[in-house]
């Protein structure tokens, strides 16, 4: 396959950038599209010009590193995969794609297509955790858990926080990513204890990032490589609600 | 910050008023259908003369009028404030940005159905609401209340107000469809067991809602109604 790719090229944080044309010839099919940019950045190399930095790390898809906007939409054009999961036979011979970095104040560009989402971490570090005492494990049985309740808990945990959601929604809002770390914990009886507490700090955190606002357009819930579904947002919404407006648990 | 000073400044919270005074409008914009409707009994409007009457000099609807405004200019400010804070979101636009293949346009162009309701609304209150409240109904009917429905068939001889309404109709029509639903998820009330009758009342609302009042104008252009 002969494709033509248009690249955005930042040099830091702080440059602006452009999106820059590259050819590649004799792509296979079968490659991912992190292999096609691999085969890409050994012909920059190769010509003594700069690779592409781009993010990537398991090549399986649960790391969630992998972060290209291809041609509009966040992982390419194929529904619940990531960049790494996209195979070259999902694009024609002689095609143009366009490749940018995920869009976000809260996720600044560091260089070329990778950006900074440390912004995630902060949020995790705000309450996306429960506390437990150091010791022996518990017997694996000891907190009953409904089947449907854990199947719930387990899909909300599905998450690999790429920031998709993020990417594709034109408010650049995190709702979805916050609503399933939220979500995983509120469903299980071991997030009880500090449901309350966390749903009002990561909320208050996710906005200090500098996030959007939530528009519900939907666009989150299908891009979302994991198929997070959008009923986490009303959960968490609810989740918020309860703690401002009922518990006295202030934070 | 109190709690709740703090809840109404979260993204959440914004929204929520949003949501709330997005459903409050929907709920007016039944009662304004059916009042209005009345003139499709075709009695040269004697029904709907006493409808408007009614919803005139009747003190709580009075009140509710302020309740409705305050709503309306709440909603208005709300959304644009989140609008503006949106695009702060996301400095850089996309250079590629396929919004179709993963949301509806019209889910993507509240702002800009919104305006265009806004411009609509404007031209509307102008046409009736000014003229009922404060220059006067000049004419009335047998029954000797004030023809409101003569100054509807007046104003919609024009041809160019006729197509305002209708379009802005479509507008109202887009803007509800995902209103609608819109306001129930920000509320928290996405669950499996609601889901499917939300949707399909919310669609089914928009549509009847949008077709009744965009068929008023052209029933009486045409002079199916007189």
């Amino acid at each position: 396959m002969n494709l033509t790719l248009k690249v955005w090229r930042q040099k830091n944080s702080k440059s602006a950038g452009k999106l820059v044309d590259y050819q590649v010839s004799d792509i296979s099919p079968d490659m991912s599209f992190l292999e096609m940019f691999d085969v890409l950045n050994e012909q920059l190399i190769n010509k003594g010009e700069e690779p592409i930095v781009f993010d990537h790390d398991c090549r399986e898809g649960i790391c969630g590193m992998c972060s290209m906007f291809i041609n509009g939409r966040p992982h390419g054009p194929k529904q619940g995969i990531t960049t790494c999961q996209l195979h070259m036979r999902s694009f024609k011979d002689g095609d143009t794609i366009v490749v940018e970095p995920w869009r976000a104040a809260a996720f600044p560009v560091i260089k070329d297509l990778a950006t900074d989402r440390s912004s995630f971490d902060r949020i995790i570090a705000s309450g996306g955790f429960i506390s437990v005492n150091t010791g022996n494990a518990q017997d694996a049985n000891a907190l009953p858990i409904p089947k449907r309740q854990a199947d719930a808990a387990f899909e909300a945990a599905a998450c690999i926080a790429c920031g998709a959601c993020v990417a594709t929604c034109k408010n650049a809002s995190a709702m979805l990513f916050v609503s399933a770390k939220i979500s995983q914990l509120a469903l299980l009886p071991q997030g009880q204890p500090e449901r309350y507490r966390r749903v009002q700090s990561m909320v208050a955190q996710m906005d200090a990032e500098g996030f959007g606002n939530c528009t519900n357009t939907r666009a989150c819930e299908a891009e979302c490589p994991k198929g997070i579904s959008l009923e986490n947002i009303a959960r968490m919404n609810r989740d918020y609600y309860a703690a401002k407006f009922a518990s006295e648990e202030e934070v | 910050m109190s709690s709740f000073g703090k809840a109404f400044s979260s993204s959440i919270g914004k929204k929520l008023v949003v949501g709330i005074t997005g459903l409050f409008l929907i709920l007016f914009l039944i009662v304004h259908c059916f009042i209005n409707s009345l003139i499709f009994l075709n009695d040269g409007g004697e029904t709907f003369n006493l409808g408007a009457e009614f919803m005139a000099g009747n003190w709580p609807i009075r009140a509710g009028e302020i309740v409705l405004f305050l709503g309306l200019i709440i909603h208005i400010v709300q959304t644009a404030r989140l609008t503006y804070e949106n695009r702060k979101a996301r400095p850089v636009k996309y250079a590629a940005y396929n919004g179709s293949a993963n949301s509806k346009w019209y889910s993507r162009s509240m702002g800009l159905l919104g305006t265009l309701l806004l411009i609509f609304l404007i031209v509307h209150l102008a046409n009736f609401w000014v003229v009922s409240r404060f220059t006067g109904i000049p004419t009335h009917d047998v029954n000797n209340r004030e023809n409101l429905f003569a100054v509807m068939v007046e104003t919609f001889q024009n041809p160019w107000i006729v197509l305002l309404y209708v379009l802005s109709m479509v507008s109202l029509c887009y803007h509800l469809l995902h209103g609608f639903a819109s306001a129930f998820q920000t509320m928290g009330w996405n669950h499996k067991k609601y889901a499917k009758l939300i949707i399909s009342v919310g669609i089914w609302y928009s549509i009847i809602i949008s077709v009744l009042f965009a068929a008023m104008p052209i029933a009486i252009y045409t002079g199916l109604i007189n």
